[in-house]
């Protein structure tokens, strides 16, 4: 069959279109629910109410419901707008490791990167121990679940350098470390006072309930310098996909590559981890379900992941604050409905997304 | 001098792989590399695009040496095209052969790549395939695609590792023939690891002939394809005819017996074999 050129560029086109079009649908979903989200909850206030009242803060009206107001301003619209943060980290960190380490079970979660955020947060909590003691509170908790989540980064790059590894090795050696890791917070929250204990089991369920107006610009500052360097790296993504000898061959530096984007990992997963503890499942399944529809390009891949994870938590906390009679952590929501979509989509797709 | 190795080691740990290579290719030709598995042939390519770092010894491209390259600057110059390419996260064939326009990169691709890929899926006659996830492809059409991204890198010498392991034998035919065409039309030179010592015969204008991590014989196919070098290096009998000026070699299966004595020196040591018996 001949192919001209020119009908080659035409399908080049079209075919970067559609992943373009995808990509803005994505984010629309993101924020459609970021909207939506405002609306939900126990305690019922109209989405044009709260829309209502939103307006009326941003333009210096006083409030004609101080509850309503506490509600939407303080609480809901926090929530929401940390909910698209932490969402976009995770689905962008999940395509980031499952491209670098070619491997469709990578994510910080899988890994062993978050576990080791979350021993640090609760090494700082509960033995108030700091890696650079000057610092206390939030900052202490941010610090230790960076360094503590370098560790199983550092053994990941370790393994895979000095050891002739498959990927397959280097999800078992991360499942193990995380296994360490939950173990030793396990044993911290046995000697634990009853606060800090109540405060370390939100981090290992995961819950966006601590969001407020003080921590989201830390977050969204992690989340954003993160999304630059992985984007930034997204062609070199693509590359290490294929293996260390291709990239090499390509000019690549697979190594610094590699170090580069796991250490923008951690920090990331550190900066999500110690505000919102363990959320599991949005950074794996986001970018899985992105490359049914829009392949494993990581230019698309890791932009259209980011919204589409934030979407997805978005969704998932709606149902955490309607659930249960307080409401659930959103940790919980994503792994039981999470897990059952994935493998509806892996089953019904039958798509050839992944070998 | 394009390459130049002088003194060239290479040990994985303690296991010595390449021992006291010296290689100098001067311009433009089809070099076929041969030898049992095992032997370091692929070792000693993935020493000239620093995929690996000799333990002892320089290699030099274009007069620098590599280790005074970027990869970067490297990759511009040596292409490289692996035995196989795994595809966990699978591109569109088009997506795959862009990348080796990486080298040459800036920010995003451009008309111009789109239009070197074209030339070179058209060459390798899988044109049609540009829009194909790389997943669907046989092997022997993955093969090409993978063929086609170090030749869209357009260095100046190409080093390939079994090519065409995948292929029948018209498309291992046709594949060499265009490797062959672009030792002449563009003047690169053709470093290819190749275990069909039929093809390697009738094709290259040098063979490097290697047995046990040293060069065993370097010259043209009449020279290198021999009946003796072919039963100490491979430990097979052979018959060799000459077809065209060129070696075409016909196995039989009968024991080894090696005349004599002949001593094969490496690694400080001295081999003394007589009689090699052939399982049957």
């Amino acid at each position: 069959m001949e192919v001209g050129l020119s009908s080659l560029k035409e399908d080049y086109r079209i075919y970067i279109l559609r992943k373009t079009v995808f990509m803005i649908a994505c984010i629309s979903v993101a924020l459609l629910a970021l909207g939506l989200s405002v609306s939900f909850g126990k305690y019922e206030i109209g989405f044009f109410e709260s829309y209502g009242i939103i307006i009326d803060h941003l333009r210096g009206i006083e409030p004609a419901d101080e509850m309503k107001h506490y509600i939407v301003w303080e609480l809901r619209l926090p929530r929401a707008i940390m909910a698209i943060a932490v969402g976009a980290g995770l689905g962008i960190g999940g395509a980031a490791m499952q491209s670098m380490l070619r491997n469709p079970l990578a994510d910080p979660y899988t890994t062993g990167v978050a576990s080791g955020a979350s021993l640090g947060a609760a090494v700082a909590i509960i033995l108030g121990i700091c890696l650079i003691p000057s610092l206390t509170g939030q900052y202490a908790i941010v610090v230790n679940a960076f360094f503590f989540s370098l560790i199983p980064a550092t053994i990941i790059v370790l393994i895979s350098k000095y050891k002739k590894t498959t990927p397959t090795m280097i999800i078992l050696a991360g499942i193990g470390v995380m296994y360490i890791f939950s173990a030793t917070t396990s044993l911290l929250m046995l000697i634990a006072e009853p606060d800090s204990l109540a405060e370390v089991y939100i981090w290992t369920v995961g819950s966006l309930g601590r969001a407020s107006w003080e921590n989201i610009p830390l977050v969204i500052t992690f989340v954003i310098i993160g999304i630059i360097i992985i984007q930034t790296n997204s062609r070199n993504l693509n590359i290490l996909a294929m293996g260390d000898k291709n990239a090499i061959s390509l000019g690549v530096n697979a190594l610094r590559t590699r170090l580069t984007l796991l250490v923008t990992i951690a920090f990331l997963t550190a900066g999500i981890v110690s505000f919102t503890g363990t959320i599991g499942f949005v950074g794996l399944i986001a970018p899985h379900i992105v490359r049914i529809f829009l392949g494993s390009d990581n230019r698309y891949l890791v932009p259209a992941s980011a919204a589409l994870g934030a979407a997805l938590l978005i969704v998932a906390d709606c149902i955490a604050k309607e659930a249960g009679a307080t409401g659930l952590p959103v940790g919980v929501i994503t792994a039981i409905i999470g897990g059952p979509i994935f493998l509806m989509i892996l089953l019904k797709m039958r798509s050839k997304a992944w070998n | 001098m394009l390459i130049n190795i002088e003194g060239l080691e290479f040990a994985y740990k303690s296991t010595p792989v390449l021992n006291n290579i010296t290689l100098n290719v001067d311009g433009p030709q089809f070099i076929s590399i041969i030898g049992p598995n095992g032997v370091g042939k692929s070792t000693l390519i993935h020493c000239l695009n620093k995929i690996l770092s000799p333990t002892k010894g320089v290699v030099s491209i274009d007069g620098k040496n590599v280790n005074d390259y970027t990869l970067k600057e490297l990759a511009k110059k040596v292409g490289y095209v692996p035995y196989t390419s795994t595809d966990i996260f699978p591109l569109t064939v088009v997506d795959t052969v862009l990348m080796g326009r990486h080298p040459h990169s800036r920010w995003k691709s451009i008309d111009n790549d789109l239009e070197i890929v074209y030339d070179t899926l058209k060459l390798m006659k899988i044109e049609h395939l540009a829009m194909r996830s790389s997943d669907e492809l046989s092997a022997g059409q993955k093969q090409k695609v993978i063929l086609s991204r170090g030749l869209v890198q357009q260095p100046r010498i190409l080093l390939l590792d079994e090519p065409t392991s995948n292929l029948d034998i018209k498309h291992q035919m046709e594949v060499t023939r265009i490797l062959k065409g672009l030792c002449k039309e563009k003047g690169i030179i053709v470093v290819m690891i190749s275990h069909d010592l039929n093809i390697a015969a009738k094709y290259a204008d040098q063979i490097i002939m290697m047995h046990e991590g040293g060069i065993f014989a370097v010259g043209s196919p009449a020279d290198v394809i021999t009946e003796k070098n072919i039963k100490v290096v491979y430990e097979v009998e052979s018959k060799i005819i000459i077809d065209e000026g060129r070696p075409h070699i016909i196995l039989r299966d009968e024991p080894v017996e090696i005349d004599g004595s002949i001593d094969v020196e490496f690694k400080g040591r001295t081999e003394s074999r007589t009689s090699i018996t052939t399982p049957v």
